[in-house]
């Protein structure tokens, strides 16, 4: 707990020297540049920009403690309801994303690395060479253009199709989820149609990293003793693979599959912004370009504390798995 | 991120340019307007506070005012609106506008001249950044009590400090801040005395022909019709404006018939999509201007002789015929065409020859070195690279220097820049809004600190001028009026330390059956009630 307290103060100080050093006037931010001087002296001190530095760090750290990370100056509303807002999205994105990720590239890492050398790796090396070396934007783009603009295989940009905007009442903010909780079917098809691209697109740079890591990871186990004494004991194939091999690589796949998951998390910025895809990525950027640096800070903060927590999380499924780990 | 950003667009530029996208026209409803758009700058709906185009265009559809421009004629100039008529007084210092009947908020309350008392007070108490548009006339938190008077529901009285061209007063009153809200429901939602601000950030309750349903920041706004609304009832009965970042993205959606409207196509995909069959192109001419400055505080540039060189220097058509190619217009005075006032004159044409003839007659013959302070818009460093080239072939040591938004305006603010390129475009359409930053600057004195005056910020004294600017705002005569500021522009033109190279036009990708729509021209914002399909 005291790692993970320091760590989060850590992120706290960071966030705030980045924000305090950046070479940008934050009363300019908020104000634009034709107020009056007037003006601009009554929001210096309304930001508390008087106070001395260590004085601002207090607040500033006793307000995120609350929640509470100010108002965002380029949407005028509280940053952590924006948050509250974008980040169900991003979240939506990136679970589906790492989801197909996981279901195609751990069997076909798997499968290249039993089938070494035989056309089934070769693709699969293939795959994962295009989905490592390809930039993301240029496939979303490809994406976009094929599917939706030729094909019409599915829906263009955004969420949900404009005639299903504001039907669903949030629940978790997950607009798949949410529509499936209330029973709109017809916007859940619409909602579909819009992430399958997106998801796709973000599973597949997932599936090019979890299958080489699989790959390799299982290539390790399938030339150790332990698989060749169980073949001789006369295990089926499957047991060999899946009972033996696979059972010990599944400590370093959660790694691998934290760290593509959390990528994914902080990392959809081009994704979102080709697709209109309103999460976390898309906010933390334009904010940036926008010097909204209280929204630039929350979202930094909020994505910070998911690595930390995605951390604690594969630790506890280390244990599980592996007893000595406790 | 902003090179990516370019970059995203460019590749998908080349991407699509050959790719023919089959074309499924008007899939939207007859009724429903859908428009793909940057809106990522509304930070709330408030009239008295709103001050970023998308915001404005919101509120134009949502708020009357009581004088407003007719969409289908804005070269009409202001008409009466919420306002049926006004007077003004002999000693020109007070105008009392009776209210017209039967307008209504969509709340269903009636529009009375307390609702305009109310409207108008707040903007003033409030003292957001738009507030200077009203306070100029001499309204203060103090004095609104006295100067901004509702005598009764049909009469509203305005007290001006000292007698101002009608024009620009109303002119002025045609502006967002202009917006009249409904009083009982904004303070039914007032918190800690803020007259309902926090609250018509995120509402609407005006008596325009919309109605704010739905708004999420960077995402999408929704608007309904204002069941209540006095007007001929709008054809299109939903619009939905979605931010769509990308232009390539827009152009997608576009020829797929999934929007009605692309309000940010680069000029690429305006060449790509021009003979798409269903789709066209319709070109605005806009307000924003594109100019560089020279701070006066800069021995060398402060020599009239090396200003004429570097604005004889500059490839005007041969930027607006290349990277500015529908994007903007040459363009040499302050005030933006269609403005009262606006002249065509065009004095400096690209002339390397007589460019090197004024600067061998100045007191720098060998020019000498100079910074172009410049944000990281790509279209404007385009500009600045353009100018370093010719500016170069005279003989300047120039050096770009790049920086963000907030940087360049930081340095421009202090007065601690060589030159400046930027952009600036009218707060309200009357020509004082330009007149009265570019060739106005009453006290020079780095102690003044008015960072909102342009002719500040450079450091340019100009005492006859800023006289003349004044006398323009208070001569009623209209005509004589315009005739002021071309002279002024004139003057302006050969003597100041600006040289205004470009207007912006607005090119919108629309399907060939959207008819009247309007982007607002140069003088307001865009009007959704007008449109048909």
């Amino acid at each position: 707990m005291t790692t993970i307290f320091v760590t989060l103060l850590g992120l706290l100080f960071v966030t705030f020297m980045i924000g305090r050093v950046m070479p940008i006037d934050p009363v300019l931010a908020v104000i634009g540049e034709r107020a009056t001087q007037a003006q601009y002296e009554e929001t210096f001190i309304a930001l508390g920009l008087d106070q001395p530095l260590m004085v601002q760090f207090w607040i500033y750290v006793r307000d995120v403690m609350h929640g509470d990370f100010g108002q965002s100056i380029r949407t005028g509303q509280e940053v952590s309801s924006d948050i509250a807002r974008v980040f169900p999205a991003t979240f939506e994105l990136a679970t589906l994303g790492t989801l197909f990720g996981v279901v195609i590239g751990v069997p076909l890492g798997v499968l290249a690395a039993v089938r070494r050398g035989t056309w089934i790796d070769q693709i699969a090396r293939f795959v994962g060479l295009i989905g490592y070396s390809m930039p993301i934007f240029w496939l979303g783009l490809v994406g976009l253009l094929v599917f939706y603009g030729i094909l019409g295989w599915v829906s263009g940009p955004g969420r949900v199709g404009i005639f299903y905007q504001g039907i669903v009442e949030p629940i978790t903010g997950m607009l798949l989820v949410d529509s499936l909780l209330r029973g709109e079917w017809d916007v859940f098809k619409s909602a579909f149609s819009h992430i399958i691209l997106p998801a796709s697109l973000l599973g597949y740079f997932s599936l090019a990293y979890i299958s080489r890591m699989t790959r390799s990871f299982m290539l390790e186990q399938m030339n150790s003793e332990y698989i060749i004494t169980a073949r001789v004991k006369g295990l089926s194939e499957w047991q060999v693979v899946w009972g033996h091999a696979f059972r010990n690589i599944r400590i370093q796949l959660i790694t691998v599959i934290a760290l593509a998951y959390a990528n994914l998390l902080e990392g959809s910025v081009l994704t979102e912004i080709i697709f209109a895809w309103p999460g976390i990525g898309q906010y933390i950027t334009t904010s940036l370009l926008a010097n909204d640096m209280n929204a630039v800070l929350g979202g930094t903060i909020v994505i910070g504390s998911i690595f930390v927590g995605i951390n604690i999380f594969s630790d506890l499924l280390y244990r599980f798995f592996d007893p000595r780990a406790k | 991120m902003k090179t990516e950003n370019t970059f995203v667009a460019l590749a998908l530029a080349a991407l699509i340019a050959g790719t023919a996208v089959p074309h499924a026209q008007a899939d939207t409803p007859a009724n429903m307007l859908v428009i793909a758009s940057r809106i990522d700058d509304i930070k709330t709906f408030d009239p008295a506070e709103s001050f970023e185009f998308a915001g404005s265009d919101v509120s134009r559809n949502v708020y009357e005012r009581l004088v407003n421009f007719d969409p289908l004629n804005l070269d009409a100039g202001y008409q009466p609106q919420l306002a049926e008529s006004w007077i003004v007084s002999d000693d020109g210092m007070t105008i009392t506008f009776t209210m017209a009947q039967g307008h209504m908020f969509s709340t269903g309350n009636p529009v009375t001249a307390m609702d305009a008392e109310f409207s108008l007070r707040r903007a003033v108490v409030l003292n957001k950044t738009p507030s200077f548009i009203l306070t100029q006339f001499g309204f203060t938190p103090e004095n609104v009590a006295k100067t901004i008077v509702a005598t009764d529901d049909m009469t509203l009285v305005l007290t001006l400090d000292q007698p101002y061209a009608v024009s620009f007063v109303l002119n002025c009153l045609t502006s967002t801040i202009g917006g009249i809200v409904d009083m009982q429901v904004a303070m039914e939602n007032e918190v800690d005395g803020d007259m309902g601000s926090a609250w018509l950030r995120t509402n609407s309750v005006g008596s325009g022909p919309y109605k704010v349903v739905d708004w999420k920041p960077n995402e999408s706004v929704l608007m309904d019709l204002n069941p209540n609304y006095n007007g001929n009832s709008p054809a299109m009965e939903r619009v939905i404006v979605q931010h769509i970042q990308e232009s390539a993205t827009q152009r997608l959606q576009l020829e797929r018939g999934d929007i009605d409207v692309a309000r940010n196509l680069s000029p690429a995909d305006v060449a790509g999509i021009a003979d798409v069959e269903g789709v066209k192109i319709v070109d605005e001419l806009r307000g924003r201007l594109m100019y560089f400055a020279a701070n006066q505080k800069n021995e060398m540039l402060s020599d009239p002789m090396v200003m004429e060189a570097l604005k004889l220097a500059a490839d005007y058509e041969g930027m607006s015929n290349s990277f500015l190619k529908g994007q903007y217009t040459v363009h040499q005075a302050f005030l933006p065409r269609t403005f009262l006032g606006a002249i065509d004159d065009l004095p400096f044409n690209y002339d390397m020859d007589m460019a090197s003839e004024a600067l061998a007659n100045s007191g720098f013959p060998n020019c000498g070195p100079v910074a172009i302070s410049v944000r990281d818009a790509q279209e404007r460093i385009n500009i600045a690279q353009s100018l370093q080239n010719t500016w170069g072939q005279l003989g300047c040591d120039v050096e770009v220097i790049v920086g963000t938004g907030a940087q360049t305006l930081d340095r421009y603010r202090a007065r601690e820049h060589d030159i400046y390129l930027g952009a600036w475009g009218p707060d309200y359409p009357d020509p004082n809004t330009n007149a009265g930053t570019f060739a106005f600057n009453p006290d020079n004195s780095d102690e003044a600190g008015a960072t909102g005056l342009l002719a500040w910020r450079n450091a340019w004294a100009l005492p006859e001028m800023s006289n003349d600017t004044l006398a323009a705002v208070v001569e009623n005569d209209t005509e004589a009026r315009g005739a002021m500021y071309e002279t002024l522009q004139r003057e302006f033109q050969i003597t100041a330390p600006f040289g205004v190279m470009f207007q912006q036009i607005e090119q919108n990708g629309m399907g060939t059956n959207v008819e009247n729509f309007v982007a607002g021209g140069a003088t307001t914002a865009v009007s959704y009630w007008v449109v048909k399909k």
